[in-house]
């Protein structure tokens, strides 16, 4: 293992983390405030309770995931599709690392960035509306398991991106429907069975239900299919990013 | 002693079908400067790519240092330092951590002191804290040097390090190149100057269409291919060369007042060689235009460089792609 590279790495894209200060960390923290003062304090004081559960609180997982999933893809993506595009990904290609090493270090910037804005998100929450967690573990374990899910998935975009528009379209067409569907404002069980069951397509519904579960012991899904499907879609993004560097995809010529 | 680096059979097609490497083979001398010369698209920087681990090779094999690049590319990689075509650079970060942050992706332990040194044997020292985009070109080429030195590799790539860069630096950049060698290090340069290689190179390859059309020692190539021209301003206008100067191949200017003789440096300059051949003998020559009555009031003399060498070299393997020189035969026959 070249721990220097992946330390380089890390350290690098940690770097661009804080040299961007108001748009990494900042802006997800306005965001959430809006979310909170439009859905929480306009639509919530018609809604008065999910599950037991007063509406602005019960929104907040499902808030969170929706920052982590776009913040853990914009940054990885981001993080190798730039270099890809100022042609300074030269340095790592005749460098003598591994593409796990390549990996780690990209994809574990991602992950601890999005980390920290999920941290900084949810204390936000907390000045607006009273958060328990009744599951610290598992709160623990699907907070990180989707930060790193989907910086892997960020990073196969930012590598089979080849202009701004394809990196912008994954994120912009698939995923934000995926999470604005997926539970993250209702619970599924508030809509007609049909749909119920078409939701059920949609991955993202197990992660924020076991998310919910993890803050409120309430769940749309039962938590034991939530954690085995984070865990499928952990080892299905990998499978993909080392299918990609095994074929030399988009990287080398 | 074996060669540094070891190229045998190399090709490359690129996925739009087009092959731009054909059966490249060229071994590196440890401590040598070589300058690979080549047109536009000739394929100088997908061979150094492909060396280097940017671009994947066709087929072919490559050994660095005893390591083959494909199998064991830790250990070749970590002997090798690139400075690319294109300058290309992180423009947010400062001098100090780029060159820093490519100490560690090559895998060596932080140290500050060699970093330093380089920057100062660079000249870049009191520029250390500032951000890339605020570097001129010409210093932005400097820190790509900087960062390909700061693992200490034993092998250094430049590809076209001169371009764009205004003589006084150019010079200077020899300067750091020939220091280099000087501390062992191999160094293949790619240019399109070719006063540069005639200037720091130790040997001289030439690419064109994807093949190495020859290889061969500096000084022999421009002493076996150097040609000289003599120009002679003539008193009097000339209609038509005269007979008996037939054996030599003059040429007469259009308007009748210059005449030139071109002949191979070779033959003439050592005495030795066609000594007793009087079409070879200048002396001769200006006793026979006297003899004719053709006087000159001027002479101006051309030692043809690796400049014109080159054009040639160039054109003639694209007119003719079974062309040979001698010079290539006898150093392919030295490599086999
Ligand atoms: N990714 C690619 N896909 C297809 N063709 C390519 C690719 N990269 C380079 N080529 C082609 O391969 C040939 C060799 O290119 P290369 O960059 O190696 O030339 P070069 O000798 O370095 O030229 P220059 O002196 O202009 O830098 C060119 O015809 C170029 O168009
Ligand atoms: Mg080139």
């Amino acid at each position: 293992m070249n721990y220097y590279a992946i330390k380089a790495i890390y350290t690098f894209e940690m770097a661009r983390t804080w040299r961007t200060l108001l748009q990494s960390i900042v802006a997800p923290i306005i965001s959430t405030s809006l979310y909170f003062i439009v859905f929480g304090s306009a639509i919530g004081s018609r809604i008065d309770e999910i599950d037991g559960i007063p509406y602005g609180s019960f929104i907040v997982p499902g808030l969170l995931m929706l920052s982590l999933l776009t913040q853990s893809i914009a940054n990885a993506s981001f993080g190798i599709f730039f270099p890809k595009f100022s042609g300074t990904i030269y340095e790592v290609l005749s460098a003598p690392v591994s593409s796990r090493e390549i990996v780690l270090g990209y994809v574990g910037a991602a992950t601890s960035k999005s980390l920290l804005v999920g941290i900084i998100i949810l204390a936000t929450a907390g000045l607006f509306v009273p958060l328990q967690i009744a599951h610290p573990l598992a709160m623990l374990f699907f907070l990180v398991m989707t930060c790193i899910t989907f910086s892997l998935l960020g990073f196969i975009i930012g590598i089979w991106a080849d202009n701004f528009e394809k990196l912008q379209l994954i994120p912009s067409l698939v995923v934000t429907p995926l999470v604005f569907l997926g539970g993250s404002f209702y619970s599924i069980n508030m809509l007609p069975s049909f749909w119920q069951s078409v939701t059920l397509f949609n991955p993202v519904v197990y992660l924020i239900s076991g998310f919910r579960w993890s803050f409120y012991g309430v769940a749309d899904v039962n938590v034991g299919i939530s954690i085995a499907m984070t865990l499928f879609f952990l080892c299905l993004a990998s499978f993909i990013v080392w299918r990609i560097f095994k074929t030399g995809y988009q990287l080398r010529k | 002693m074996p060669p540094v680096v070891s190229i045998s059979n190399l090709n490359k097609i690129y996925d739009s079908g087009f092959q731009a490497l054909s059966n490249i083979n060229l071994d590196i001398n440890r401590g040598e400067i070589i300058a690979l010369l080549g047109p536009n698209g000739a394929g100088k920087t997908t061979l150094i790519s492909i060396i280097c681990g940017i671009v994947n090779a066709s087929s072919g094999a490559i050994i660095v240092d005893g390591f083959d690049t494909q199998t064991e590319y830790r250990k070749t990689r970590g002997k090798i330092g690139l400075v690319p075509q294109e300058l290309t650079s992180d423009a947010f970060s400062t001098v100090w951590n780029t060159v820093t942050f490519s100490r560690g992706l090559f895998g060596k332990e932080p140290n500050p002191s060699v970093i330093e040194k380089i920057l100062r044997d660079l000249s870049l020292w009191d520029k250390k804290d500032n951000m890339m985009m605020t570097l001129s070109g010409g210093m932005k080429r400097r820190v790509l040097i900087a960062k390909a030195l700061s693992h200490e590799p034993e092998i250094l790539f430049l590809d076209e390090p001169t371009a764009g860069v205004d003589v006084e630096l150019r010079k200077d950049m020899w300067r750091v190149i020939n220091r280099l060698r000087d501390s062992g290090v191999t160094i293949i340069l790619t240019t399109h100057y070719i006063e540069e290689a005639e200037e720091i190179a130790d040997r001289i390859g030439i690419i064109s269409n994807g093949e190495i059309i020859l290889v061969e020692e500096k000084d022999i190539l421009i002493k076996q291919l150097g040609k000289k021209c003599i120009t002679l301003k003539l008193q009097n206008k000339l209609d038509a060369i005269p007979e008996d100067l037939n054996q030599y191949e003059l040429e007469l200017s259009q308007d009748g007042r210059e005449l030139s003789y071109t002949f191979n440096t070779t033959t003439t300059i050592t005495p030795s060689v066609n000594n007793n051949d009087p079409s070879s003998n200048i002396a001769t020559l200006i006793d026979k235009l006297s003899s004719n009555n053709i006087h000159f009031n001027d002479i101006d003399t051309k030692q043809s460089s690796l400049e014109e060498i080159f054009v040639e070299l160039v054109a003639n393997s694209k007119t003719n792609s079974n062309y040979m020189s001698k010079h290539q035969k006898k150093t392919l026959q030295e490599q086999q």
